[in-house]
């Protein structure tokens, strides 16, 4: 008879399921089966058992052999490459818990580095929008309960988000939506047609890249203003349908991923989204949400909030915060060289950012802390291995709402490992006493 | 632990009624104890200051998600503000909306030992912890909100307060919360459809519950409960132009209930933030707007059983957040600033916008002047309360210019004749202009100290110096023999206290923060009798209506309340 | 050889999130990331038949991938390479003062590369960067 945890959250997207139900083997040591969730996030908890998982730190030989060290010695490399370097960048913080976030702050003050996250490539254009226009959002639960107009505009839930859908926005049967996706309208806009759109009411098959076009074009709509007869692809008696059919609504809800984030336009496409919210706001009740990708990459941008004042791009060189992306955001930081070492944990830059950008982290002093082989261990000269968050060691963890849930230990890391808050403690430990003796 | 003697100082504690009297504080083991039962101790020499109680802040938002919203969404709150640590100090910025650590420092420097973090979302409850867990120093509380929470409205649709405490008790057990804060009543409910409730009668849409009921069965489930603190109301149509109205509804609901608990609290409502919640006029044009603060306070001093807050604007640049989500929408329209807003499934929702308070209008110089006259018709300052609803009002960092204001009729005047461009306008249409009276050091040590400690139900612990209550102790560089010439001297000396001894540690040592001192979260643990009706209603809402499990929404754990301090009530009989 | 521009764009798919999870110096990884992904008439332009390895070209480097037909399309005039390490051998890494790198919409040029092999991701960025 297997032992069941339930109540258990996936550490894999920014969706933060809490349902999971994971079964162990009657020692309690090997995870079994994992129930209720995605694909992936079954992946994340059964392929952490994998037998040829690195389970000691490691550190690349002249020959690029790599030779196992203690976890000591790694934190010692660790503290003394951040120590002397001028400009470090310590990158990451998204798929790891707030506590170890909090720990990583304290280094990064210590030692004047430049502290980013995966907002970065993924909804730092959102932040930046955020900055400009405000956000009206509301929790998923809300949307669940209320929304019966639903848009996601640049975002592939069925692939990025599995159970965004079903437990969030389109299949629930909320409190005022009793008949579940019966009770509402989907649009989906997208230059693919994609899994999500397949499902969709209404398919806007934009240009791609022309997104900050058609979100001007919906609001010229909404105030029944006149429009040229194509926009961005689309007829314009589409675009005015979709604008009726959101004023009409009674609680519509934009969701939006990368499509925007990433395309050209980059934050003001964002900030014409937020707008369009605005906007609806006058006629009905709406709210947006961005589609935040790692589990964590939210929880980071709050921990530094409070901390710094800085939700990502922060610069702590010069003693105290600053904060300017496009001179403080990782990618312009490794291109303009201005680095003299890396340090990353939880997340994979060497596989996520532009080739450039990984070209000037394989060149600089350089420590990767992540559980798997990936290609930023590989360019690394530092690897070094952690316990899973959310598998082998709890913490808290933001939802993309901003909803902070404590994700669960559902079994014990290999004998020896560390979780990454006990190793960046070492790290802090050994950075005072190296500050210290200076 | 070191004992302490703070000598020859200038004491003002209005429990003991101690006024200005040269009387020296001991403290040994973390407790004020008689000046004879400290050995070998260390001296602080006060000569020439004032050494009142550390102070207690009964509403400030300080610690969450929409403080944190306030900081992440206005990088230019931090232009030019930001400092680099240094002793024991970390990293500071932000003006407004400050991070953890210049809140901390922000509040020893200001002599304060307790702040009451104002609107806890229960969702968001494991995020208030968490900002509440770093910032150090000072001992913290959070009143999670309950005027718009489904399970309440429900409840007291049917006048069933039985229920409804059983579910503040669970509530506030699960979410590690202090007391029951309504913001709003039903209006931000009505929000999640766009809508209001303007006043004390209308109807939330389909739960069919009125403001009225709402607040009515708050109070009597607090006072059900025996809660230390007392129902905290933010009332419907805050900042409206003729809202005293229906503020005057507000506060008669409460006529003729009694408090009931073993904490020595002598109110059963406390009106948060009175000063936006006292217009008269149509709009906010000079013609028609103007000062109800007299008739608002006329009120409350004719009753025994009220205590509120003063809400003064301080006239800066600030950052507006609040749980009233359609009235941060109704102020986006009016500034065209940016607005973020979060509504949040089944409990409650919220509002941030930037405001700029600018002295070169007559509303925002009418609004200062509201709020002075809030704290200045007041009969028993042991029940007015000085506040900006920080940072609603201004910011944290204002209050000593505040005090500078309500002490001294010389600092009025001079704001409205030399700052404020529509000063004479102000004086006709507020009562500002009639008000001479300057509040005494006896009486701020009332409205900051021994008031708001009574009204959280913490007089056992705080607000005096009496022996036996924490040893939480404030000298400031302020002789109130010599010091009377420029009332500058006030502003300066409370907000730069020599200094502060918390729990019994020396926290400020000569204005210089030497220690993070042994920050505690106090929540309230209430004890009910058995309620399987509301435990069934609590598990059905949680299985189909939040998208969290019922597991997980309890906040538990080191990490979230690390040094936690609990108050413990027993409902069951 | 004909060779063929397109627009390029990239993400997530299901296949890459499970792929990754199962260890980005697997095989696996390769087959989920390491694709082109068109629609029937691009294929018509090269002339080739689908699952044909081509070289990806844009201003900013190469990659080789496997060409395969458009699961979610048609989508015409956009090529789509999962996000991974081969899309971004090709985005536009410049962020125009914003901190995020173009990754969508970079002109790139296919053609036909049958005789090349699609790295795995630790050799495609051990090449590249080391």
């Amino acid at each position: 008879m297997a032992k069941i945890v339930t109540d258990v959250v996936c550490p894999f997207c920014g969706t933060l399921c809490d349902d999971l139900e994971v079964a162990l083997s009657d020692d309690g040591k090997e995870i079994l089966e994992v129930y209720n969730a995605c694909a992936i996030g079954a992946t994340k908890f059964l392929h952490s058992q994998a037998s040829d998982r690195l389970t000691r730190p490691q550190k690349k030989q002249e020959d690029g052999s790599w030779k196992e060290v203690t976890y000591d010695e790694a934190a010692d490399y660790t503290a003394k490459m951040l120590v002397d370097a001028k400009k470090p960048l310590m990158y990451g913080w998204s798929s790891t818990s707030c506590s170890a976030q909090g720990v990583g702050a304290e280094i990064g003050e210590e030692v004047g580095a430049c502290m980013d996250n995966t907002a970065t490539v993924c909804h730092g254009s959102t932040l930046i929008a955020v900055q400009d226009v405000g956000v009206p959002s509301a929790t998923l639960g809300e949307i669940a309960n209320r929304a019966d107009r639903v848009v996601f505009w640049g975002c592939n839930p069925a692939h990025a988000h599995p159970r965004h859908m079903s437990r969030y926005s389109i299949f629930p049967r909320g409190f005022f939506t009793g008949k579940g996706s019966k009770s509402r309208q989907m649009i989906v806009v997208d230059p693919r047609n994609t899994d999500t759109a397949k499902m969709a009411d209404v398919h806007l098959q934009l240009e791609q890249g022309h997104d900050y076009e058609l979100l001007s074009a919906i609001r010229v709509a909404i105030r029944g203003e006149k429009l040229p007869d194509v926009v961005a692809g689309i007829s314009k008696e589409q675009i005015y349908e979709v604008a009726d059919t959101l004023k009409s609504g009674r609680f519509a809800v934009i969701f939006f991923g990368m499509g925007v984030t990433h395309s050209l336009g980059k934050n003001h496409n964002i900030d014409i989204a937020i707008s369009v919210t605005r906007d609806l706001n006058d006629y009905t009740k709406a709210a947006i949400v961005p589609m935040r990708g790692h589990y964590n990459v939210t929880g980071s941008g709050q921990v530094w909030g409070w901390q710094f004042g800085f939700p990502f791009c922060l610069d702590l060189t010069r003693g105290f915060a600053r904060y300017n992306p496009g001179d403080s955001s990782s990618n312009d930081l490794l291109v303009r060289d201005e680095l003299d070492a890396v340090f990353v944990l939880g997340s994979d830059p060497g596989a996520h950012f532009p080739v450039r950008s990984v070209k000037k982290i394989a060149q600089l002093p350089s420590v990767c802390i992540d559980p798997h082989i990936t290609p930023t261990s590989a360019v690394s000269k530092m690897h070094v291995p952690v316990a899973f968050v959310g598998v082998e060691v709890g913490g808290c963890a933001y939802r993309m709402d901003n909803v902070p849930i404590e994700t669960k230990k559902v079994v014990e890391p290999p004998e020896g490992m560390l979780t990454d808050e006990e190793f960046l403690q070492l790290v802090l430990n050994r950075v005072r006493e190296l500050k210290g003796a200076a | 632990m070191t004992d302490y003697l703070i000598k020859n100082g200038f004491v003002f504690d209005p429990v003991q009624g101690i006024n200005g009297d040269k009387v020296d504080v001991a403290i040994k083991d973390g407790k004020i104890v008689d000046a004879g039962d400290v050995t070998n101790p260390t001296i602080i020499d006060a000569t020439g200051m004032t050494v009142m109680a550390a102070a207690v802040d009964i509403h400030a938002h300080v610690a969450g998600p929409k403080v944190n919203m306030g900081r992440n969404f206005r990088p230019e709150d931090k232009l030019f503000n930001c400092t680099a640590g240094s002793g024991m100090k970390r990293m500071e910025g932000g003006f407004s909306v400050p991070t953890v650590l210049r809140t901390a420092y922000l509040y020893a420097r200001m002599g304060f030992g307790f702040s009451m973090e104002a609107a806890m979302p229960p969702l968001y409850a494991r995020h208030t912890h968490e900002e509440i867990r770093d910032t150090p120093i000072i001992d913290q509380g959070a009143l999670p909100v309950f005027g718009n929470n489904w399970f309440v409205l429900e409840y007291l649709k049917e006048n069933e307060i039985e229920n409804t405490a059983a579910y503040i008790a669970w509530l506030l057990n699960q979410t590690k919360g202090f007391g029951v804060k309504c913001v709003n009543p039903g209006g931000t409910e009505s929000w999640g459809w766009g809508l209001n409730c303007e006043t004390v009668d209308d109807v939330v849409p389909y739960f069919d519950v009125t403001p009225r009921q709402i607040v009515s069965g708050l109070i009597e489930a607090n006072e059900y409960l025996g809660l230390p603190h007392c129902m905290h109301v933010h009332g419907n149509s805050l900042g409206e132009p003729g809202n005293y109205g229906i503020t005057l509804d507000t506060l008669k609901i409460a006529e003729g209930v009694k408090p009931q608990n073993d904490f020595g609290r002598e109110v059963v409502l406390h009106n948060t933030h009175l000063q936006f919640h006292c217009y008269g006029g149509e709009s906010y044009a000079s013609k028609s707007f103007e000062s109800k603060s007299k008739e608002v306070v006329n009120y409350i001093n004719s009753v025994d059983n009220i205590s509120y807050d003063l809400g003064v604007v301080t006239l800066d640049e600030t950052t507006t957040m609040t749980a009233d989500g359609p009235f941060e929408h109704h102020l986006s329209h009016m500034n065209n600033l940016k607005w973020a807003n979060t509504d949040v499934e089944l409990e409650t929702g919220s509002g941030i916008v930037p405001f700029i308070y600018n002295p070169k209008t007559f509303i925002a110089g009418a609004q200062w002047a509201i709020g002075l006259e809030c704290g200045l018709f007041i009969k028993d300052p042991m029940r007015a309360y000085i506040t900006t609803d920080a940072p609603n009002a201004g910011p944290l960092c204002r209050y000593p210019r505040v005090y500078k204001w309500l002490m001294s009729a010389k600092a009025r005047d001079d704001m409205l004749d030399n700052t404020l461009k529509y000063g004479d306008k102000i004086r006709e249409r507020c009562y500002i202009g009639e008000l001479d009276r300057e509040i005494s050091l006896y009486e701020l040590a009332m409205m900051t100290r021994a008031g708001p400690a009574k009204t959280l139900g913490l007089s056992h612990m705080f607000g005096s110096l009496k022996p036996g209550l924490e040893g939480d102790v404030a000298v400031y560089p302020y002789n109130p023999e010599t010091d009377t010439d420029d009332p500058e001297k006030i502003e300066y000396a409370f907000g730069n206290a020599a200094y502060l001894i918390k729990g019994g540690k020396l926290i400020v040592k000569e204005g210089e923060i030497v220690d993070m001192g042994n920050k505690r979260t106090f929540w309230v643990n209430a004890k009910v009798n058995e309620n399987p009706m509301v435990e069934r209603d609590i598990s059905e809402k949680f299985r189909r209506y939040y998208t969290v499990t019922q597991n997980n929404y309890t906040v538990e754990g080191p990490h979230f309340v690390p040094n936690p301090y609990v108050i413990e009530v027993d409902a069951t009989k | 050889m004909a060779a063929i521009q397109i627009n390029l764009i990239s993400g997530r798919t299901i296949q890459q999130g499970v792929a990754m999870e199962s260890g980005k110096e697997k095989p696996a990884y390769r087959d989920a990331c390491g694709i082109l992904e068109l629609d029937d008439a691009e294929f018509k332009r090269l002339g080739i038949f689908k699952n044909t390895n081509v070289r990806v070209s844009s201003e900013f480097g190469t990659v080789v991938v496997k060409a395969i037909g458009a699961t979610q399309g048609p989508h015409p005039g956009l090529g789509w390479i999962p996000m991974g390490p081969w899309a971004n051998a090709l985005v536009d890494p410049n962020t125009y003062s914003t901190g995020m790198p173009t990754f969508k919409g970079t002109p790139v040029t296919v053609d036909v590369a049958e005789n090349e092999t699609v790295l795995d991701a630790i050799a495609l960025i051990t090449e590249e960067c080391l």
